[in-house]
């Protein structure tokens, strides 16, 4: 029973905050109003039992409080002798259908006129649900400051009249790619070990799909996110980090990467050829045994032309070393000027130590080491550098 | 909603002036382009930031010092005011004004009540 009601409100909220924003125009007034509403439902509920269309209970609830709300304010400033008859007409009180507006949530969330750190907050908070206190233990940082971050994000919408709107068709792309961005972040964030994240990532990607269901791109991210989290359980073992090549299979999720291959396949069918796309294409052919590394290396080369982006070159000379030995990997790495990048030295660490050239690799995994302080990365690079160190280099 | 729109010239006047006449033209084109459209109110032409006095009062006593409050390159260059439906509008006309593409940037400021 509760189990069940939790799956309802986590599916609820923010459907029923985006239609009260859209009717209400004020985000503050709509979380209130939804907050006591979902409250209500807590309480009398599991007493009472589930109404039938529990969507239209929340909403009539949340619209009434938010009603006597404002009511009681224009009483007490004696400013305005009426409601907005016009407003509250628009509903009727026996409603049982409201519009779903999470799209024009999600975009006005996501605005560029935002801090991305606030779109992220913003977005967790309003669409995903999570309260401040988790956002901010999520995102390590105390939970006033994050209180602070989505308290000038809101006061900014209202101030600045950030539109409550999915965009026009010339605007769409552009708006799209910082909504994908936003997603994209927390999924990554919780890529790294905070699991609770990377499914609030997944969760929003189902959302985008369902709203957005003729987008390409909105179904590679969310394949993309799917192929790399059927593989969450295998990366780490015993707290450990372990590599793509060296990871227990049958601990892969194979629903996940299944339902990761049909978004795939759904993405392509539209004519997708995108950065997430081609992204999920190549966790997709990750999950293949064997590895079609040539297949790879050509998808990343297709993604550093899209993009221009030298880790994706990075990434592009793994796969040629697998194809073409480590020291055509290496002759790429070496041309980047990546030389802040942890991954960038690892990379090279774990080449040259293929070509044993064993100085070389320990220096470079020393620098790798120097560049990191997560726990578990940080260990997997001590284990090389222990390993290497037993190892006499050849000349 | 009302927006006060800065403008920021920024390395813009240099490189506008480094221009081919008829780029130099669209410039001036493009300015009277935004002077003219709906909802826009030009503020009056703005002289050089190098040409500013800028005032301070200290226990009673005016303070005067020369140039802008900020750094010449930081200075503001000019302002319009515009009657827009929201924020996305205002980034419109923004994007439209010559500064923006040429090294400067326009600030979009809501335009608010205090008191």
């Amino acid at each position: 029973m509760v189990a069940g009601l939790e799956r309802v409100f986590r599916e609820e909220w923010g459907r029923v905050l985006a239609t009260l924003i859209g009717f209400l125009g004020d985000f503050d007034l709509a979380e209130e109003a939804a907050q006591e509403a979902f409250a209500m439902a807590a309480d009398r509920w599991p007493r009472d039992g589930v109404p039938s269309n529990p969507h239209a209970w929340l909403m009539r609830t949340a619209r009434n409080r938010a009603t006597d709300r404002i009511r009681r304010e224009r009483a007490l400033t004696a400013k305005y002798a009426l409601l907005v008859a016009g407003n509250s007409a628009e509903v009727p009180m026996q409603a049982t259908t409201f519009p779903d507006e999470r799209l024009e949530l999600i975009f006005t969330c996501c605005h560029p006129a935002l801090a991305v750190e606030a779109q992220v907050a913003l977005t967790l908070r309003t669409l995903g649900g999570l309260s401040t206190d988790e956002i901010a233990r999520a995102f390590l940082v105390p939970e006033r400051t994050m209180a602070q971050r989505l308290v000038r994000a809101k006061r900014k919408i209202k101030a600045a009249r950030i539109p409550f709107r999915v965009p026009p068709a010339h605007l769409l792309h552009e708006r799209l790619d910082a909504v994908l961005a936003v997603v994209y972040l927390i999924f990554n964030e919780g890529y790294g070990g905070r699991d609770e994240l990377a499914a609030e990532g997944i969760w929003l990607g189902h959302a985008l799909a369902e709203l957005l269901p003729d987008e390409p791109e909105v179904h590679g991210l969310l394949a993309m996110m799917l192929l790399h989290d059927s593989r969450r359980e295998a990366r780490f073992g015993g707290g450990e980090l372990v590599l793509l090549g060296d990871q227990d299979r049958s601990r892969w999720n194979t629903e996940q990467i299944a339902a990761g291959r049909a978004e795939l396949d759904r993405a392509l069918a539209l004519g997708g050829r995108g950065p997430y796309v081609l992204q999920a294409a190549i966790a997709s052919l990750h999950a293949e045994m064997p590895c079609d590394w040539a297949q790879i290396a050509a998808l990343y080369g297709e993604l550093g032309r899209l993009t221009g982006s030298p880790v994706v070159e990075l990434n592009r000379a793994i796969a040629i070393a697998e194809t073409e030995g480590p020291e055509a990997g290496l002759r790429i790495v070496d041309q980047l000027g990546l030389d802040d990048f942890r991954y960038l030295h690892s990379t090279r660490g774990e080449l040259l130590r293929r070509l044993g050239r064993t100085d070389e690799a320990r220096a470079a995994y020393r620098r790798a080491r120097q560049l990191t302080d997560d726990g578990a990365e940080r260990r997997f690079l001590e284990r090389r550098l222990t390993e290497l160190a037993g190892s006499a280099g050849p000349g | 909603m009302k927006y006060v729109m800065l403008i920021y010239q920024g390395d813009a006047l240099e490189r506008q002036a480094a221009l081919p006449e008829d780029e130099q033209k669209q410039v001036y084109a493009d300015y009277q382009g935004v002077n003219e459209t709906p909802g826009v109110t030009p503020g009056p032409p703005m002289g050089l930031a190098e040409n500013a006095t800028t005032v301070r009062v200290d226990g009673g006593r005016t303070l005067t010092t020369d140039g802008p409050f900020v750094g010449m390159k930081e200075a503001v260059g000019g302002f319009f005011i515009l009657e827009a439906d929201d924020l996305d509008a205002a980034i419109e006309v923004a994007s439209r004004v010559p500064a923006a593409r040429y090294g400067g940037a326009v600030e979009i400021r809501p335009s608010e009540v205090y008191w």
